[in-house]
């Protein structure tokens, strides 16, 4: 009897909610990149589920409901490139080129270092769409058979490392062009990277939100031909 | 426009992309094609920003509570990832700084070709 409360949906909705504003609490408390808050959520409920014993796929009937969001969030990425068409129409060749390179570079970088490292078939195509924002990625890795999940946590990894070292290889290389500087940092390091290109400047931060779909595209067309 | 309006275009949307994707014989995922979609949809100026702007606004700025339960899923899968971790950690980061480096200097010699196209017009 006591376990019939948790195969409700909303005990995976409250526990979702409530970890997420745990993640985005400690997040303000310690802005640090690394402690992002969906990191920190899925933690907290992969600690409280193996402590309470509660099966994921009792969590799942909630957190699927809430999965099912990605799509139409992912269809709303649209406005933000409607916002900056000025932008998009006077740099087309730039933008259409540059996210081709810088797709076709993640995609091909992956694929060869998962031959050199010998890495299992199923991480290495879960890996293939990691430069992608997350709403993309997810959709990529089910279809070239990844697994999301995995695909999700090398997608925070990429972003992570884009923030990091995004503002030190502008420096070291000059990369002074600030449609350069927001572009290459938009097609490695997707939404987590805009936040930190919004901070170099309003033309880097714009760049990068264009940059978030025009890779994201560009990789789904790269994934034609894989 | 009220929020149940906003969201019924956004889903509309986003299922009219997952019902094209399945019918066509090339696999592009439905939410890219909804994306376009709309995309085209607001510069033909048949959607306008204030027809979906709410929506919108909570969708793309709780981005990362969607992926929660999806990223929470990975504890079936620490078998697979178990001693692989260090080189899928640097697989990621390797990679991401080559995406980089590729992508800024691509558009540097896209910006300069086309500052010598427009140079050229203009003589």
């Amino acid at each position: 009897m006591m376990a019939e409360p948790f195969t409700s949906p909303l005990f995976g909705f409250i526990i979702t909610l409530l970890a997420y504003q745990g993640g985005i609490a400690l997040h303000r408390r310690f802005p640090c990149v690394l402690l992002s808050p969906l990191l920190v959520a899925a933690f907290l409920i992969i600690v409280f589920l193996r402590l309470t014993g509660i099966p994921l796929a009792d969590y799942n009937r909630g957190g699927d409901i809430l999965t099912l969001l990605i799509t139409p969030a992912t269809t709303v990425l649209a406005v933000s490139v409607y916002n900056q068409r000025d932008l998009l129409r006077k740099n087309l060749l730039p933008i259409c080129v540059g996210s081709l390179v810088g797709a076709a570079t993640s995609v091909g970088s992956v694929l060869l270092m998962s031959r050199i490292f010998s890495l299992d078939k199923v991480l290495a195509r879960s890996l293939l769409p990691k430069s992608v924002t997350n709403a993309i990625a997810v959709e990529l890795s089910t279809q070239m058979g990844g697994i999301p999940s995995l695909t999700i946590l090398a997608v925070l990894i990429t972003g992570m490392t884009g923030v990091i070292a995004a503002p030190w290889l502008i420096r070291i290389c000059r990369i002074d062009n600030p449609v350069s500087q927001g572009l290459a940092t938009g097609a490695c390091s997707h939404m987590i990277g805009t936040i930190k290109a919004l901070e170099m400047g309003e033309s880097q931060g714009a760049m990068s939100s264009i940059a978030i779909c025009t890779t994201g595209i560009a990789t789904v067309v790269i994934a034609q031909f894989l | 426009m009220g929020i149940l309006s906003q969201l019924a275009i956004v889903i509309g949307l986003s299922f009219a992309g997952l019902a094209i994707s399945s019918a066509v014989p090339v696999a592009i995922p439905g939410s890219i094609i909804s994306l376009v979609l709309l995309f085209l949809l607001m510069v033909l100026k048949v959607v306008k920003p204030s027809h979906i702007k709410d929506a919108g606004l909570f969708l793309t700025g709780n981005m990362g509570f969607f992926f929660v339960a999806p990223l929470v899923a990975i504890m079936d899968y620490f078998d697979i990832l178990g001693g692989s971790l260090p080189a899928f950690i640097a697989i990621c980061v390797i990679s991401t700084l080559a995406t980089f480096l590729a992508t800024a200097f691509t558009v540097n010699a896209m910006v300069s070709l086309q500052r010598k196209w427009s140079q050229k017009r203009q003589k």
